[in-house]
């Protein structure tokens, strides 16, 4: 089957340069079956990643070892699911996984608008093309997924044990899907510059795949940011890793093109801006790519192996090459219609909005590239850690929520002094209510902290105060009672409320990093059974060790051959808060030299860390337990001496009973940090604000919604 | 190379084939004159864009109606930007009967006296 699996990629390949062709050829002759076939050679890529992408899932469930890929990254003793997401834990399974959601992406997009804009859809469709091309020539020449060995290996080396987590296994999906719908934008941006049509036609069409990029990068994000807190055992959600900023920057300059494309779609400004975001969004999706996969940078996300570097810093150059000529030479035709009529206006405070987060991606960009800029001027490596990124992150990220609360309450084109005055009163109030009650309970020693909640509480004052005075407009209307009024205000409404909702989600967000970051207690302490520890007001007591054996019998289902951990029992000022089992696992080599028993235990040490999660704070832990010790060291080493590889498990049997028997003091970390749950609370605000903002209407509510706008808009004709 | 491969692989190569060439083929039936390749029974492209500016004119008004209720705008600028708004939204919608698209109920409207 692996044949197969070669013969899709090359097959892909061929469709890829033959859509490219026919798509331009259309374009340019207005020959429309052209168009179409090129249109259909997209359809037909994703027909045959499908095939390809199921050959080496089939592979992976199957144990089919003869499979390089399925050697390296999977195990007979990897639990299931491990084993059906693990095509994607390798580079070359990653590739295939890219340019599958690319393929099925881009049919959807072009499938949608294949009625209009056809010479625009055209060039997308040969710019979509060509990322496929790129992508599969990267596999056939560079990382195939189809590479076999034989003879067939009897086992395989396991998936990495970082790796076995459920959030972790879902993030690449979720954020590759990001990545790949950041090209459709770009594409149709392409288009639309090569075409000569930038018009409003374009950004209708792309909008809602900007918005499903800007969704499904910021799930993926959160799913990560999920993973590095509740499975990594350093006790963070976010590290300032150059793959986490890889990710952010065009989620964040994705989030500066949907606010400014509102002011293109009503005033026709800022298509320079407009066009110039979404290629460099675009561009930014292709560099987060290439980051884990160039060797430059180091990163826990990085795949080891070979790098392909260098065609992917040709393919950014020539995306950036080609964006600035387009651009460059189609200015005439991108010049604003209109200017902005007034400072206080919500344009304005769109603009602002839009520096601030541009200002965002430069700092995490500077700070991502510069140990590579510094080597490449220098020669010495230089590193950029977490505090340089939130001495300049942190008050921009305090700007931009407030912007956030700003906005909604000022009117488009233009709002007067008074207006606005009036409109920021209760939403000043609220956050001056949060300051005094902050003030007053004692917490003033972190002001950015102080700051961002009452920023925060600045934004859920102006968008309740939208909601309300949105309802009651509606009630004085229709007679609706108030949760019907309030329904079918967001139901008529959803790009306004849905945004709305999803700046309160951001504004909650935010509070739990503030909160987590700045008023966290943590320690490290070394503990026997029956010892207490103190962190913050809790009170930690080691009750017992733990000792799972056999990959069979694994509590986290990880599939590790011995896992050692404690059971802990958590209080507060003498009542049972939560009971914690907190383990490291030990996974199996693979490496004979280690001995029968030893490579059982000899791979990688994973923690499985132990969470007690609330809304007002969780209590996390992670345990090292010590298995160097001379009385432990023994049973390995006789058992590699006395035991044939298929009685080894007898010693870990030993060990893991030695150990309970007389545990040695083992190393916790232990961290209470408040409100970290109200991010990913935060978060599921934001992603269902995204949604309701993106759905569309029914057909029939938007025919009603024109007649109607049709008939008032003559109605005004006449009156004049 | 097994069987199955080869019948799988040539499966999956007619199905691309037929999938490609369906819009070469219909073309080539029809036998399309030149005139006519380029159209179809698609709008054309300036009927698209005062299509996509006109949706986006009429959510113009409806913001701009709701900001007036919802107290961000005061009665004196909502009327000035309503009416700039209208007058906008009927440039639009005489642009699109011009250029052969759907725009009806403007003189309807108008002889009603509104």
């Amino acid at each position: 089957m692996a044949d197969l699996g070669r013969i899709c990629l090359l097959l892909a390949l061929l469709v890829c340069v033959y859509g490219i062709g026919a798509s331009v050829y259309g374009a340019r002759s207005g020959r429309v079956e052209f168009s179409d076939s090129g249109r259909r050679a997209v359809y037909a890529l994703a027909i045959i990643l499908t095939v390809a992408f199921a050959v080496l899932e089939i592979a992976f469930l199957r144990d089919d070892f003869a499979f390089n890929t399925v050697a390296d990254t999977s195990s007979r003793t990897t639990p299931a699911f491990y084993r059906a997401a693990a095509v994607w834990s390798s580079q070359e399974g990653s590739l295939l996984l890219w340019a599958w959601l690319l393929s099925l992406w881009s049919s959807l997009a072009l499938f949608l608008v294949r009625r209009r804009m056809r010479e625009v859809a055209a060039y997308a469709t040969a710019v979509l093309l060509g990322f496929g091309a790129f992508f599969i020539a990267l596999m056939i020449f560079y990382a195939t997924p189809f590479a076999t060995t034989s003879p067939t290996p009897a086992e395989g080396v396991g998936l990495d044990p970082l790796l076995r987590f459920p959030t972790m296994m879902i993030h690449p999906p979720m954020l590759y899907s990001g990545y790949t719908l950041c090209t459709i934008p770009f594409a149709f941006a392409m288009g639309a510059l090569l075409a000569r049509r930038v018009d409003a036609d374009w950004i209708r069409a792309t909008r809602r795949f900007a918005f499903a990029a800007w969704l499904f990068l910021g799930v993926g994000i959160l799913l990560g940011a999920r993973w590095s807190y509740a499975e990594l055992g350093w006790g963070g959600y976010w590290g300032w890793d150059a793959v986490e900023n890889a990710s952010l920057m065009p989620w964040l300059t994705g989030t500066a093109f949907l606010h400014s494309l509102m002011i293109q779609e009503k005033r026709g400004m800022l298509k320079v801006w407009n066009v110039s975001l979404v290629l460099a969004t675009g561009t930014l999706a292709i560099m987060g790519t290439f980051l884990v996969r160039s060797g430059i940078l180091n990163s826990i996300h990085a795949f080891g192996g070979a790098t392909l570097g260098v065609p992917f810093v040709t393919l950014i150059a020539v995306l950036i090459a080609g964006s600035i000529y387009l651009v460059v030479s189609r200015r005439e035709m991108l010049r604003s219609e209109h200017r902005i009529d007034s400072l206080l206006s919500r344009e304005s405070i769109f603009l602002a909005n839009n520096v601030v987060l541009v200002g965002l991606c430069f700092v995490i960009f500077w700070g991502t590239y510069f140990p590579l800029i510094s080597e490449a001027l220098t020669g010495h490596e230089a590193s950029v850690g977490p505090p340089w990124f939130d001495r300049y992150t942190v008050p921009l990220a305090l700007l931009l929520v407030l912007l956030s609360g700003i906005g909604p309450v000022i009117a488009w084109r233009r709002a007067t002094l008074a207006n606005a005055r009036r409109n920021l009163v209760a939403p000043t109030l609220v956050a001056l209510i949060a300051l005094v009650s902050l003030l007053g309970a004692g917490l003033s020693g972190k002001p950015f902290a102080i700051a961002m909640f009452c920023c925060a509480a600045f934004v859920l004052g102006s968008i309740g105060q939208e909601f309300f005075r949105g309802a009651r407009a509606r009630r004085a209307m229709s007679g609706e009672p108030a949760p019907v009024a309030l329904l079918a205000l967001v139901r008529r409404n959803r790009r306004r409320y849905g945004g709305y909702i999803v700046h309160v989600g951001i504004a909650v967000l935010f509070v739990g990093v503030a909160a987590s970051s700045s008023f966290q207690h943590a320690s490290e302490v070394g503990l026997s059974p029956g010892k207490s520890t103190h962190v913050g007001a809790y009170k930690v007591t080691y009750v017992r060790p733990t000792a799972t054996v056999t990959p069979r019998n694994d509590v986290a289902h990880t599939g590790s051959t011995l896992s050692l951990g404690a059971l802990l029992d958590v209080s507060k000022r003498g009542h049972h808060v939560a009971t914690l089992r907190p383990s490291q696992g030990y996974y199996d080599s693979g490496e004979p030299s280690q001995g029968s028993v030893g490579h059982l235990i000899g791979g990688q040490a994973v923690s499985h860390i132990s969470m007690s999660g609330g809304v007002t704070r969780d209590v996390w832990t992670a345990i090292a337990p010590n298995i160097s010790t001379p009385a432990l060291q023994r049973i390995v080493t006789v058992g590699n001496r006395t035991l044939p590889p298929d009685e080894a498990e007898v010693a870990i049997g030993f060990l893991a009973r030695a150990y309970l028997k007389d545990p040695p003091p083992a190393q916790f970390h232990l961290i209470v940090s408040p409100l970290v749950m109200w991010i990913w609370i935060g978060g599921a605000i934001v992603f269902g604000g995204g949604l309701i903002a993106i759905w569309p209407a029914p057909s029939a509510v938007r025919r009603r919604v024109a007649m109607r706008s049709r008939a008032r808009a003559a109605h005004g004709l006449a009156r004049a | 190379m097994e069987i199955l491969t080869i019948v799988l692989a040539l499966a999956l190569l007619a199905v691309v084939i037929g999938v490609i060439s369906a819009p070469l083929r219909g073309a080539a039936k029809r036998g399309a004159t030149d005139g006519d390749r380029s159209h179809g029974s698609d709008p054309s492209p300036e009927l698209s864009e005062l299509e996509a500016a006109r949706e986006a004119k009429y959510r113009e008004i409806r913001d701009a109606e709701l900001d007036f209720r919802t107290g961000k705008l005061s009665p004196e600028d909502y009327e000035a930007i309503d009416g700039a708004l209208r007058a906008e939204a009927l440039e639009i919608l005489e642009r699109i009967a011009r250029a052969g698209g759907e725009a009806p109920g403007v003189e309807n409207s108008a002889a009603r006296g509104g």
